[in-house]
């Protein structure tokens, strides 16, 4: 008989590696940064550094959760930077300009970067590009798209309910965390309840052998494709909901490099196949934490992202297996 | 554009003239390689005379590469010499041997598809100036790429892209880059595997235009009939010796085959009674006529019953896994009709045919079959799913029941089924694969070489589990080099050569001899119409 909570021990263990990362990271702030850990309560809502990284951390993490997808069909998605931006646009401009109810315009957001999902899907499985091609092509124009949206301007709103989706809490958590608690939990069901996941792993492992065997796999990997626009609107939506203002030249800058970086960092192989969500997320807070540490470090901005490619390098190192060999040997070279 | 200068394709056997006194290009003697415990090839011996075609046969393993890569360079025998034009030499590289004459055209073209016809031919021995650092001659470049072709009677046009050629101008353009070097010997690398009928018959004019300017040509081939066709002497390797050289002449067919599979074909006349019907007709659960596609397959027919076990034998790139691919929709065919339980169908992916209750272990279990990362369990239960979609999900318990039904029905030995179908053996991997596609229940199974490159117990369970699917009123089609397993598990037996059907044989007519007679005796049909690239 198989415990009920088995799948979550499995769960865990798989991503001991980045986990472990994350926890000496932590480990090292409790020893060097004071108040790191510090926590208070101010009209309801938890403040604090670890807050922080939570309410960050998830806007990566949830563009990170549908970069997992598209990488495990062997795909990648570089235009998810260019869809915040579209998305925050098309939000901003909808309220400021046309006076649109917000339930409109976060709808319409979130549509547009569906279809723009659609549209690398489309080249991808239909046209037949090279995933790598086929979204550099949107993640090149597409900021010129937001740019057009905006009419080049930045446009700032006034609209508390749009405004809250950065700004807000719920249940004492900043709502990018519920964002992100709710799409993994989605993600878990439709990947491990439905076939979909089976799908996804079986194309990104052995393209033909999926094909042969009978999987929609272009179904499928279009489907990917638009979920990841979709979670790259989603987080369009909180990054202009922070700043209440869309910013088409700097909204999402470099976030494609960001959340893929996540991806690996969580144990998913770019070359496809064995997908690790939670992975993921483990991997976006990494990041988050890396990005705070430095600063509460005082390190200055300019040279932060040099420790940052070390820490990455790090955590990349010890999940190779060759180095995993390695080490293995010489615990048994240095006990025989 | 690509008009041929060369003579016209004769099937008369041209005689080799003076064979006895031209010199010999290139010759072998006693070479031999080992790799590991495996004996490649064992003290074999070579003679190429100038003016000669020399078709090399023999089926897979049989040492033919082997023997090519010791005579250009790529291994060095461990054993035995190989000259040149007389001169014994040790030649290190591909290269040395293009150095003293020897070129080797390869099977997959090795061009640069989007550089020109004559930057191809030219490629890394472009004629430079002495001066401005070596720039390339690009009027020279042409020159001598046009002079290449001259040399083959092709014309093609020097600028044109690689690319945009045909297949067959893409071989005659890496033939004429072989040339470039004065090559004396070309060694040709099953050159026609992928080209039509028109391109083959081009393709043999050239080479008998460069076989009267006094080249030695070595032509690899499977085709029995293109070696007939084209060359002058025979050498046959079996399990890496030499079973013999003879000139073309002399071997009649059916002792060419016999030499290839080491036995002999005995001339055998099955009795007129053994077409006696046994039982009452069987539902027609799939029939194939005139099924082809351009350079793939060129007309095959067949049917298969309900609850009949139906075999495909032929020699290596007779067709038998294009017609698997075709049958499955893996390949889409462009001629020919294909009938499903009685009604016309058009297969456009494998999903098509899964749809109609076909299922296809493919040839190549690796590349094509398991998902090696995914479990035992998700292996077993994706064509279920597939098939089910992408809503009707198997819950987890389903899937494990079905994983657990089939690992045990079929015996796979794994230590779980959540182990990662990749750390199994060749044999379970190929029971999962099984597995995974009794699954799906379907009306046929297409099996192709099931037991190829597994141990002799697993082998005889899949054998034996086939002809329990059978008992139990599953349709199979079974795909197999080794003869005796065709015979003894189908009661059908359809017999390709040269990518098209040639004999159907049954009940007491079907035996090993039987099917090797059927593959020597049948007379090419020469300028048949409708030859299936129509």
């Amino acid at each position: 008989m198989r415990s009920p909570l088995r799948p979550i021990g499995e769960a865990f263990w798989s991503v001991r590696w980045p986990l472990a990362a994350l926890a000496l990271l932590l480990a090292f702030n409790a020893a060097f940064t004071p108040g790191f850990f510090a926590l208070e309560v101010r009209d309801g809502r938890l403040f604090g550094v670890l807050v922080d990284i939570l309410n960050h951390g998830s806007r990566v993490a949830i563009v990170a959760l549908g970069m997992t997808l598209v990488i495990a069909t062997g795909g990648v998605d570089l235009s998810v930077g260019a869809v915040v931006a579209i998305s925050g646009a098309v939000a901003a401009t909808l309220v400021a300009q046309h006076g649109a109810p917000w339930p409109l315009a976060m709808g319409a957001a979130l549509a547009v970067s569906l279809i723009a999902g659609v549209w690398n899907g489309v080249l991808v499985t239909v046209m037949r590009l090279q995933p790598i091609v086929a979204t550099l092509i949107l993640m090149v124009a597409g900021r010129g798209v937001a740019q057009l949206i905006t009419d080049g301007l930045i446009i700032t709103f006034e609209s508390p309910p749009l405004a809250y989706l950065g700004n807000g809490s719920l249940l004492g958590l900043p709502v990018p965390v519920a964002m992100l608690a709710g799409a993994f939990v989605a993600f878990g069901l439709v990947s491990r309840r439905t076939t979909l996941g089976l799908f996804i792993e079986s194309i990104g492992d052995n393209p033909p052998a999926a094909r042969l065997a009978g999987v929609p796999d272009r179904l499928v990997v279009l489907l990917v494709y638009a979920v990841c626009g979709l979670c790259a609107g989603a987080a369009g939506l909180i990054d202009c909901s922070y700043i209440k203002a869309a910013d088409a030249n700097n909204a999402g800058q470099l976030l494609e490099l960001d959340a893929i970086l996540a991806v690996v960092l969580g144990g998913t192989s770019l070359a496809g196949g064995r997908f690790l969500l939670f992975g993921s997320v483990i991997g976006a807070m990494i990041m988050q934490t890396l990005t705070k540490t430095l600063y509460m470090q005082n390190v200055s901005a300019d040279i932060a992202p040099a420790p940052k490619a070390i820490a990455v390098i790090l955590v990349c190192l010890l999940q190779s297996p060759v180095v995993r060999e390695r080490v293995r040997r010489m615990r048994g070279g240095g006990g025989a | 554009m690509e008009s041929q200068a060369a003579p016209e394709p004769q099937s008369s056997s041209a005689a080799p003239r003076g064979a006895g006194v031209a010199p010999v290009l290139l010759a072998a003697s006693g070479v031999s390689k080992r790799f590991g415990p495996v004996r490649a090839l064992d003290r074999v011996d070579f003679g190429l005379r100038a003016g000669e075609i020399r078709a090399l046969m023999g089926e897979n393993g049989a040492g033919k590469s082997t023997l090519i890569k010791c005579m250009t360079g790529v291994y060095a025998p461990d054993a035995g010499e190989v000259r040149y034009q007389g001169r014994a030499a040790s030649v290190g590289s591909p290269r040395e041997a293009e150095a003293l004459g020897v070129s080797t055209v390869y099977q997959e073209v090795n061009l640069i598809p989007h550089m020109t016809v004559a930057e191809n031919i030219c490629l890394g021995r472009e004629p430079r100036r002495r001066w401005l650092g070596g720039c390339i001659r690009w009027r020279r470049v042409r020159e001598k790429a046009d002079a290449a072709l001259g040399r083959l009677g092709v014309d093609v046009d020097p600028g044109r892209e690689v690319a945009s050629c045909s297949i067959a101008v893409q071989q005659l353009v890496a033939i004429a880059r072989a040339l470039d070097v004065n090559a004396r010997v070309l060694i040709l690398d099953e050159p026609t595997s992928s080209l039509d009928r028109d391109e083959v018959a081009r393709l043999f004019g050239v080479m008998r235009h460069l076989r009267s300017q006094g080249l030695g040509i070595v032509f690899v081939t499977h085709f029995l009939e293109q070696v007939y066709a084209v060359s002058d002497s025979v050498t046959v390797l079996r399990d890496g010796t030499l079973v013999g050289t003879l000139p073309i002449a002399e071997v009649p067919r059916r002792r060419l085959v016999g030499m290839m599979v080491g036995r002999e074909v005995e001339d055998h006349r099955p009795s007129a009674d053994a077409n006696a019907p046994g039982g009452p007709p069987r539902a027609e659960i799939l029939r194939a006529e005139g099924l082809a596609k351009r350079g793939m397959l060129e007309s095959v027919s067949l049917r298969v019953e309900a609850g009949e076990t139906v075999g495909l034998a032929g020699l290596l790139g007779s067709g038998r896994t294009e017609t698997a691919r075709l049958l499955f929709g893996a390949a889409r065919c462009d001629g020919g009709r294909l009938r499903i339980a009685g009604r016309d169908v058009r297969l456009r992916s494998p999903r098509a045919a899964i749809a109609h209750g076909i299922a296809l272990t493919p040839e190549n279990r690796r590349t094509e079959g398991v998902v090696p990362h995914l479990s035992v369990r998700e292996n077993i239960a994706l064509a279920v799913q597939a098939r089910r979609g992408l809503r009707a999900t198997l819950s987890g318990e389903e899937s494990r029941r079905l994983a657990e039904r089939y690992v045990a029905m079929l015996r796979i030995k794994t230590s779980s089924i959540e182990t990662p179908v990749g750390q199994l053996s060749g044999g379970n991997q190929q029971k999962v694969l099984l597995a995974r596609w009794l699954a799906t229940e379907p009306r046929l199974l297409m099996l192709d070489e099931p037991t190829r490159g597994i141990d002799v117990a697993a082998k005889s369970e899949i054998l034996r589990t086939i002809d329990e699917l059978r008992q139990r009123g599953m349709s199979i089609l079974f795909i197999s080099s080794e003869l005796e397993e065709v015979v003894r598990v189908c009661s059908r037996v359809v017999v390709l050569r040269d990518r098209r059907s040639i004999a159907e044989l049954e009940g007491g007519e079907l035996s090993e001899a039987a099917i090797l007679n059927a593959i020597a005796e049948h007379q090419p049909a020469n300028g048949r119409p409708g030859g299936g690239d129509a």
